[in-house]
């Protein structure tokens, strides 16, 4: 009782300090979004460490075996788990920032109105987009993470510059998903406008972008979804410090100057679309 | 990185205590091509309770958004805590507290998470959160429901967990966007109350509302809005008395004779209102209204005699019911 009592005859100092909210605004929506972690930390954990045990189990006994008895040594020099798992663990934080840039941007808009209330306060749209990127990024380095942990034990990449793996997925999800959220902004009625870019984007991208096989396995005529495709730059990024795939130094940086790229332009359209919602 | 250097902030700081708190004039807000809001003036002093008292459409969210600073007004000035809401929106919305007319909790968070989360966004500290949110609790009686799930709560707890939030801040001015709407008697009275302890400790409210009798137990001041425009400012009481007489009478003849009953009971009382159920006597002395009434040989079906109140100063001000 005595919050409200305080105030009675005393002018008390305020409790607020807007320089900290202003400072820290975004970090503060991050933590909100960590607090609600608990409520689904299982599946998390199960995706997280199911999915690279069942894509070694498939990829690195079963197919690998089939694509051995063809003849060939694996691809690009390395056994086929060591290619695949790098480009599964980029599709891995692609699929984390999917789900969190649609369905995560949504529910703060609509389904929760979360940004709502943020928005009564001092927090800003900037905040409430930069929190929500800041957050994702959190959470892919969790599951990623576990992912790239469970494929060092294993061997399929190596120690230490694999490490840099988990870096180049994380730029892989943004790139892909802070458009795609730029996108759900400007959603007011969920028609299945996210089913919708799960067949006709998410999928074909995957299964196109040099995940399985490489992209010059392609007729010339399809090669342009890996050139467009993100998770294409991400995935070959990490094959590079996953097993030391070698490509010239100026693709190198193209892959870096796409990613970046997709990250920026995605970042100011969907700062200047949370404004611009939330002004009503 | 700053991290630490509060003495480096030039934002402008909100002034302790200028008069008034809330300065609007000729505030409008256009949608597509309509006025919201059209043209609304209006001034609340620090520690007021100020209403907007008005039918659903009439401007009142709005106007509450524009005050709020969370929705840039299309004309007119608008003053809050002494600075532009154009220019220092978040300023602003630091030292206010905002209860919206859906409650936006975090339904995937606990009922206290709820309010630590929303403390840290006024940049208060993690261990003073915690300590305000306890005496919050209390104060919005769901002390022994910290740890329930919000969707558990009934509509009247999670309207006093929102007002709650609103005041983790400790803010200069909480506004209250239809509180009671929507809740049943009981959680309604329990709000007042807690509403009505908050406007005792001088905390300056402004709120909307389409039922009178929350305009007259917690409106100082208020302000009748149709259609955009203020029809009538003043006290509860200085507005009745202005616009409607001391006593009404209401007389239900059955929907085939109302108008009938009404030709015959001109002259009766001060003034006599129509409305499709029932016939209401404005006159000082409502017995004696009555009485006439009865000599005149009518035999309605029920009679009642009540104190005017802010609905009939709204059906005398625009010829329609507060509640339609």
């Amino acid at each position: 009782m005595s919050v409200v009592a305080s105030r009675v005859g005393v002018s008390t100092a305020s409790v607020v300090d807007f320089d900290r909210s202003r400072r820290w605004g975004a970090w503060y929506v991050a933590e909100h979004e960590l607090r609600r972690i608990p409520g689904y930390k299982w599946s998390m954990l199960a995706t997280a460490i199911g999915s690279p045990l069942l894509y070694l189990l498939a990829f690195g006994v079963g197919l690998a075996t089939l694509i051995k008895t063809g003849g060939t040594a694996g691809i690009d020099g390395v056994s086929y788990a060591q290619f695949v798992i790098p480009a599964f663990l980029c599709a891995g934080a692609v699929g984390t920032a999917t789900e969190e840039f649609t369905f995560g941007v949504l529910l703060g808009f609509k389904w929760n109105e979360t940004y709502l209330g943020m928005n009564a306060g001092p927090i800003t749209p900037r905040q409430i987009a930069g929190g929500h990127i800041l957050f994702t990024v959190i959470r892919m380095t969790i599951t990623s993470g576990i992912f790239l942990a469970i494929a060092m034990a294993f061997g399929a990449i190596r120690f230490p510059q694999g490490l840099l793996v988990l870096p180049i997925a994380v730029l892989g999800g943004l790139a892909f998903g802070i458009p795609i959220a730029a996108y759900s902004t400007t959603i007011r009625e969920d028609r299945g406008q996210f089913a919708v870019i799960g067949r006709t984007i998410v999928l074909p991208m995957t299964l196109f972008s040099g995940t399985v096989f490489p992209i010059t396995q392609l007729p010339i005529w399809l090669q342009w979804i890996g050139w467009i495709s993100p998770l294409w730059h991400s995935t070959q990024l990490s094959r590079v410090a996953a097993y030391g795939h070698v490509e010239p130094g100026w693709l190198t940086l193209v892959h870096v100057v796409v990613l970046l790229a997709l990250i920026v332009v995605g970042a100011l359209i969907q700062v200047r679309l949370t404004v611009k919602r939330l002004n009503r | 990185m700053r991290i630490g250097s509060r003495t480096s902030g030039v934002s402008p700081r909100v002034e302790p205590v200028p008069s008034p708190v809330i300065e609007a004039a000729d505030l409008v807000k256009t949608y597509q091509s309509t006025n919201a809001v059209d043209g609304i003036s209006f001034e609340v002093a620090p520690g007021e309770s100020f209403g907007l008292l008005g039918p659903n459409g009439a401007g009142k969210s709005t106007t509450m958004r524009m005050v709020g600073a969370v929705s840039t007004r299309t004309s007119g000035r608008l003053s809050i805590l002494g600075l532009d809401p154009n220019e220092h929106g978040p300023e602003i919305r630091s030292q206010l507290g905002v209860v919206p007319q859906t409650d936006n909790l975090d339904t995937e968070l606990r009922v206290r998470e709820n309010l630590l989360v929303y403390g840290r966004y006024f940049g208060i500290p993690r261990a003073v959160v915690a300590k305000r949110a306890d005496e919050l609790l209390e104060f919005a009686q769901l002390s022994d429901r910290a740890k329930a799930k919000v969707d558990d709560l009934s509509g009247g707890m999670k309207r006093r967990l929102t007002i709650a939030r609103a005041l983790v801040n400790d803010p200069r001015i909480l506004l209250l966007d239809e509180p009671t709407t929507g809740l049943d008697p009981q959680a309604r009275h329990i709000l007042w109350d807690r509403l009505f302890r908050l406007k005792e400790q001088g905390t300056t409210l402004l709120l909307t509302t389409h039922y009178m009798d929350e305009a007259e137990q917690l409106c100082d001041r208020l302000v009748v809005v149709d259609k955009g425009a203020i029809m009538a400012e003043g006290s509860p009481a200085s507005l009745i008395k202005e616009y409607s007489t001391r006593e009404v009478v209401e007389l239900r003849f059955g929907s085939e004779r109302n108008q009938e009953a009404a030709t015959t009971l001109q002259g009766v009382g001060e003034r006599i209102e129509v409305l499709p159920d029932r016939v209401l006597i404005y006159a000082h002395d409502g017995e004696a209204a009555l009485n006439e009434a009865i000599h005149r040989k009518l035999e309605p079906i029920t009679s009642l005699v009540r104190r005017s109140s802010l609905e009939d100063v709204f059906l005398r001000l625009t010829g329609r019911s507060l509640i339609e």
